[in-house]
């Protein structure tokens, strides 16, 4: 999916694991003859660091790329879209003498297509992976395939739900959000075929109140486990654990929300990143697009909750094990949406890299109860 | 120039720069609990917001749309109405300006932008205009229902750039369809920031000549004073009302127009990013005077400019421009009771 060679990467990855994002493998090593040139590198956030969801995962890959040698990092968090993006980026440049910015909202993409053009020393990356050729050659487009993570969420939930329901938060009807939905239902069907999974669509990435209001409708449907793909998912975890119903976290480590109900969650590995870092100060070459699941280290899970007995936790690593492996797909025929209509055929198999396929997902997969919207 | 005209003047100079230096010292207060020096904080402040070039192009283009929806709140003030609906017209401003937009390619620049700029401008006109005319003729607090009618401008934008007018190619947002690129506005030459500057300074000094210098204006202050005397005087206080509300909409929803047609392009939730809010306060710190209301805003976008260098530089949370714009609000109208009682 990278529009370079990929294999140069993987090197770097056989060769030193994720030094990058572990800085504390580089902080063993000795220092390199050619030291690295100092960076300053500067992230913007939307919203608050401490969110318990999106904006905490970019803190956590902040706080990794702080420890690379000779990296500084300085952070500017509740940044909204508007004209105001390009002036922290241009005050972050010519004040903080930032030289990689870490643009971490969507809407912050046409602000960084024009800042990149404009200052063309510096290297810009976003979270949409949405560059295409033509774009600023110092932009870089990257994110993680979400839905394999979701994938074994499902399986925990399948193995753990006793009602045979479970539930499902989504915030706005986009394509990555149907494929962690489809993601978190294929999981749980892959261990209990007969379970059924309510969709709720809120509308909004960030409305405490209607996902606490979500979450206590879907519990008295009868769902014993809750995932929630809103901006922070804090709210539909903590009404499940009050509840007394498990609940899978979403973005970073939510754990620590719910001590009893946590089965384990889908995070961001946006550290990723740092081997941009690298690239960037040392010369080194680097994709401007790049997309990639558990195989390329670019999602992860959250620790296992104590609920979660030890043969459900063998069985998802066995599946994550699987994505890396590429041994696991997760869009195979045969597969019907939740209309009856088929999607794959009997043999048809969709590569987990293949993003073409999975923007155009419009739909939930069978035993998805609930609408897109979309139609 | 008078003396007493004079004396008034001088007086507003002296208690609102006793409430600023009076915020400041007890902010100072604030942030050294925090363990940061006070100095090292105010010279981050001045460099931030007002130092270099990039500071003072922060600052303006964080004033810009303020300017425009504290008229929204202001000149309502004017005739003794609480409006607190800049935010819902400027996004009711925005979607029009999309809608009008995408059909008028192939026009010239000047003439799609103005076209634009009024449809935003008339669009939120009529929504603050309605409020306007729901209270006087249906008897509906104005203040509530501008409240909510910015839930109801938000929610009729999400379903708008949700499905019918959605750009289904922007697979990450919600997104309207985009305006012809041709219409987009550039940057004041020399200056990097966009041309809502202009729009507001201009707007603010209309506004100020209407509300002032004219017998309309004159109008307006007799009846914000005092209703039974208007009534007395045989003002026609509906026709007035609804005119402040419509003038007061219009320059927030200019304000959409300029975001769409600066910045955005396209109307999406990045619309609502509380300048209607913000604009509130700035109307108040200014006294409902269009006037000062271009000095305010071109203050508060320092505070919020600068707000992010205290974020970077001393790790300080990013409600500490919150507080430092929270105490300038509380002391500023605490101030307001001084007038006339200096000696």
């Amino acid at each position: 999916m990278s529009t370079m060679d990929s294999i140069s990467r993987r090197k770097v990855l056989r060769h030193g694991g994720n030094i990058l994002a572990a800085g504390t493998v580089l902080s063993l090593l000795p220092k390199l003859a050619f030291a690295a040139k100092p960076v300053t590198v500067g992230f913007i956030y939307v919203g608050p660091r401490q969110d318990f969801g999106w904006n905490q995962s970019h803190w956590d890959a902040a706080k990794k790329i702080a420890k690379m040698d000779n990296v500084k990092v300085v952070e500017q968090e509740n940044v909204p879209e508007t004209a105001e993006v390009e002036k922290v980026i241009q005050s972050m440049i010519q004040l903080d003498g930032a030289k990689v910015i870490m643009a971490t909202s969507f809407g912050y993409w046409n602000s960084v297509k024009k800042m990149a053009e404009k200052y063309p020393d510096v290297l810009f990356t976003h979270i949409g992976a949405i560059w295409k050729p033509g774009d600023p050659k110092n932009v870089i487009g990257y994110r993680g395939y979400m839905e394999e993570p979701h994938y074994l969420c499902g399986i925990a939930a399948g193995r753990m739900s006793k009602s045979g329901k479970i539930g499902f938060i989504g915030s706005k009807p986009l394509y990555f959000i149907f494929n962690n939905c489809n993601g978190y239902i294929l999981g749980a069907r892959s261990v209990n075929p007969k379970i059924t999974c309510n969709v709720v669509i809120t509308g909004d990435w960030n409305n405490p109140v209607k996902e606490a209001e979500t979450t206590n409708s879907l519990i008295d449907q009868g769902c014993d486990v809750i995932i929630a793909n809103v901006d922070s998912s804090k709210v539909a975890i903590e009404t499940a654990e009050r509840r007394g119903v498990f609940s899978c976290g979403y973005h970073s480590d939510c754990s620590s929300l719910a001590p009893n109900g946590f089965l384990t969650g889908a995070e961001w590995n946006w550290a990723s990143a740092a081997e941009f870092v690298e690239a960037w100060r040392t010369g080194g070459k680097y994709p401007n697009l790049l997309r990639g699941g558990f195989k390329r280290d670019m999602v992860g899970l959250s620790p296992f909750g104590k609920a979660l007995p030890q043969d459900v936790r063998n069985e998802i690593l066995k599946a994550k094990q699987g994505f890396i492996d590429d041994s696991l797909k997760l869009y195979k025929g045969p597969l019907k949406d939740n209309e009856g209509n088929v999607v794959l055929k009997e043999g048809q198999v969709v590569d987990n890299e293949d993003t073409k396929f999975k923007l155009n997902v419009k739909f939930f997969v069978e035993g998805a109860i609930g609408k897109t919207g979309l139609r | 120039m008078s003396n007493a005209a004079f004396y008034r003047g001088l007086e507003a100079v002296v208690i609102s720069t006793a409430a600023l230096i009076l915020t400041l010292v007890i902010f100072g207060g604030f942030v050294a609990a925090f363990g940061v020096n006070p100095l090292d904080v105010y010279y981050i402040l001045y460099l931030g917001g007002f130092a270099t070039q990039i500071s003072i192009e922060n600052t303006l283009t964080q004033a810009a749309p303020l300017m425009l929806t504290a008229l929204c709140t202001a000149i309502p003030a004017r005739v003794g109405l609480l409006v607190i609906g800049g935010e819902g017209a400027l996004v009711v401003g925005g979607i029009a300006t999309v809608l009008v937009g995408v059909n008028l390619s192939g026009l010239p620049f000047a003439v799609g932008v103005t076209v634009m700029g009024l449809a935003g401008a008339l669009a939120g006109g009529i929504w603050i205009g309605a409020a306007g005319a729901l209270r006087q003729y249906r008897g509906v607090n104005e203040t509530i229902s501008t409240l909510l009618m910015n839930y109801i401008a938000i929610a009729i934008m999400n379903h708008l750039v949700s499905g019918p007018i959605r750009d289904f190619d922007q697979v990450l947002k919600a997104s309207s369809w985009s305006i012809p690129q041709e219409f987009m506005v550039s940057t004041i030459p020399g200056l990097d920031v966009h041309w809502g500057l202009v729009v507001g300074i201009v707007a603010c000094v209309i506004l100020y000549i209407l509300m002032h210098q004219t017998i309309f204006g004159f109008g307006c202050n007799i009846l914000g004073g005092n209703q039974r005397a208007a009534q007395l005087a045989g003002l026609s206080i509906n026709r007035m009302v609804i005119t402040c509300c419509f003038l007061g909409g219009a320059g927030a929803g200019l304000a959409g127009t300029m975001e769409i047609v600066a910045v955005h392009g396209f109307a999406s939730e990045s619309l609502v990013a509380g300048f209607g809010y913000a604009g509130i306060l700035i109307a108040f710190l200014a006294r409902q005077n269009s006037l000062v209301i271009i000095f305010v805003a071109i203050l508060l976008g320092g505070i919020s400019a600068s707000g992010g260098l205290l974020q970077r530089r001393f790790d300080l949370p990013d409600a500490t421009t919150a507080v430092l714009q929270g105490l300038l609000f509380v002391m500023v109208l605490a101030s307001n009771t001084l007038y006339g009682r200096l000696p």
